[in-house]
């Protein structure tokens, strides 16, 4: 059994007044997927922002309860947010790579973070290509635009760009809702490669997908987490009727 | 592009076929302390029989399983339907094996009634289907699945055969009443065994071929296309 990587205790989350999230309890697994599912609105993506900060950037966001990323809070005082994106890196629902060649996307992180010997970044460049499963189509058009790639090609190029930084844990948020079946498939495939060396946290509204590659989901409705549990047993013998309800497609 | 899936589908084809190689040795153990009179063979069958009945929980959870999380359509839903259905009747022939040791465990305490050697015979045409069927299954061969069903008729006849000569030894000493219908269902347990491996036969043939040949139920639905009945084969 791996260990637990994030744990997430009583977590609120206000928006100004309204609250989106409501005393969530989460446990993610190291080297596992874990997929969050839920209507729109249910708080889904704003807890998977809440794993690297990402809610800091919203004004008037309040944050309580705890959020432990091996042990420690990443809301207290001091944390280097910064340094915590790097550990926790992002794949969006829209593929983003900067209008740079597809080698200065991957190579991006790298110098930001100071690197400079240039056989070194080459060598993470090719490394994290091989690992979003691009190196071998693109190898020998490193200097293309990354913007004239197909999308599921750039969105695989924006899971390399985070590979570069070696990060521990990878959250995506629908990251396949602007792809078609078959770049889907790819992308589910590269993620169930990914996960033999990081963790993996997905949001997504497509629940078959959440069946398919996760090995942990939770149900959230309205802010609150209504279970969660192994995806197994959530999608064949779900305890609330409100998960079984939503999984089998008689909600709202 | 091979898929994630494709290896949990080969896994559960891996417990098919271990489940399968377990029968088969209970079907062998089985005739072998009726026919050799081997008290040792007993035992093996019963703890078999515990690991069969198991093997029956697992793979249903593991068919279970893949349909809620992959939602399989067409060849990939009959094989996981072929695989709860193939599951049941695995489980059922080994416990027709389990039927006879049972009777065989009688017959050690009481004088031989005479050697058959129908019963051997039986026994290597059952173990041959139920392997054969489960290989043509997880293979996707339907040209073995097919000769295993012609197979069943040969069964059948020995059966029959066994009957004949049950009823005569029943008729002529009554003492000899208990031992016969001992070996009269026997023979019957034998035939029940060929028959699940038939119905796994018909099964594979589902998978493959979308095709039920259960109950000839492909040739009814010629009549009823020669008829002009609607017929839809979807």
């Amino acid at each position: 059994m791996s260990s637990t990587v994030i744990s997430i205790q009583n977590l609120d989350l206000f928006y100004g007044a309204f609250q989106a999230l409501k005393q969530v309890p989460m446990t993610v697994r190291g080297r596992h997927i874990t997929a969050l599912i839920g209507p729109s609105g249910c708080g889904k993506s704003t807890l998977l922002r809440t794993i690297n900060r990402m809610n800091d950037l919203i004004p008037g966001v309040r944050v309580t309860g705890s959020i432990l990323l091996d042990g420690k809070d990443i809301y207290a005082a001091g944390t280097d947010v910064c340094a915590l994106r790097k550990r926790v890196g992002m794949v969006f629902q829209r593929p983003n790579p900067f209008p740079l060649s597809i080698y200065d996307n991957v190579a991006f992180g790298l110098r930001v973070a100071g690197m400079s010997d240039r056989c070194r970044i080459e060598s993470v460049v090719e490394h994290s290509l091989k690992g979003a499963w691009l190196w071998d189509m693109l190898k020998d058009k490193l200097d293309h635009p990354a913007l004239g790639l197909p999308l599921d090609q750039q969105q695989r190029l924006c899971v390399a760009r985070l590979l570069a930084v070696e990060p521990e844990v990878i959250l995506m948020d629908e990251p396949c809702s602007a792809l078609d079946p078959i770049s889907t498939a790819k992308i589910e495939e590269l993620m169930l490669e990914l996960k033999k060396k990081y963790t993996i946290v997905i949001v997504t509204h497509n629940m078959q997908q959440a069946a398919r590659i996760s090995d942990y989901s939770g149900y959230m409705l309205l802010g609150d987490m209504i279970e969660f549990g192994e995806t197994a047993s959530i999608f064949t013998t779900p305890k609330d009727k409100r998960t079984q309800d939503y999984i089998s497609g008689r909600y709202g | 592009m091979e898929r994630h899936f494709d290896e949990q589908l080969q896994g559960l084809k891996n417990h098919l076929m271990k489940m399968s190689a377990l029968a088969e040795v209970m079907i062998a153990d089985a005739v072998k302390t009726v026919v050799e009179r081997d008290a040792a063979a007993v035992s093996p069958v019963y703890e078999r029989e515990e690991i069969v009945n198991q093997m029956e929980i697992e793979i249903d959870e593991i068919c279970l399983t893949l349909i809620a999380l992959h939602q399989p359509t067409a060849g990939d839903l009959r094989f996981i339907m072929g695989a709860v259905k193939t599951n049941a009747e695995l489980e059922r022939l080994a416990d027709e094996a389990v039927n006879i040791v049972q009777k065989a465990e009688h017959l050690l305490n009481v004088p031989q009634l005479k050697p058959f050697s129908l019963i051997p015979e039986m026994a290597t045409i059952a173990r041959g289907m139920v392997r054969d069927s489960l290989r043509a299954f997880v293979n996707r061969n339907v040209d073995l699945a097919r000769e295993v069903l012609l197979r069943d008729d040969r069964l059948d006849d020995l059966k029959a055969k066994m009957s004949v000569k049950l009823t005569a030894y029943m008729s002529e000493d009554p003492g000899s009443v208990p031992r016969a219908l001992d070996l009269l269902l026997i023979s019957r347990y034998l035939e029940r065994i060929g028959d699940h491996a038939t119905n796994i036969s018909e099964i594979a043939i589902f998978v493959v071929e979308g095709l039920d040949v259960r109950h000839h139920a492909d040739q009814k639905r010629f009549v009823n296309r020669t008829n002009g009945h609607a017929d839809n084969l979807a």
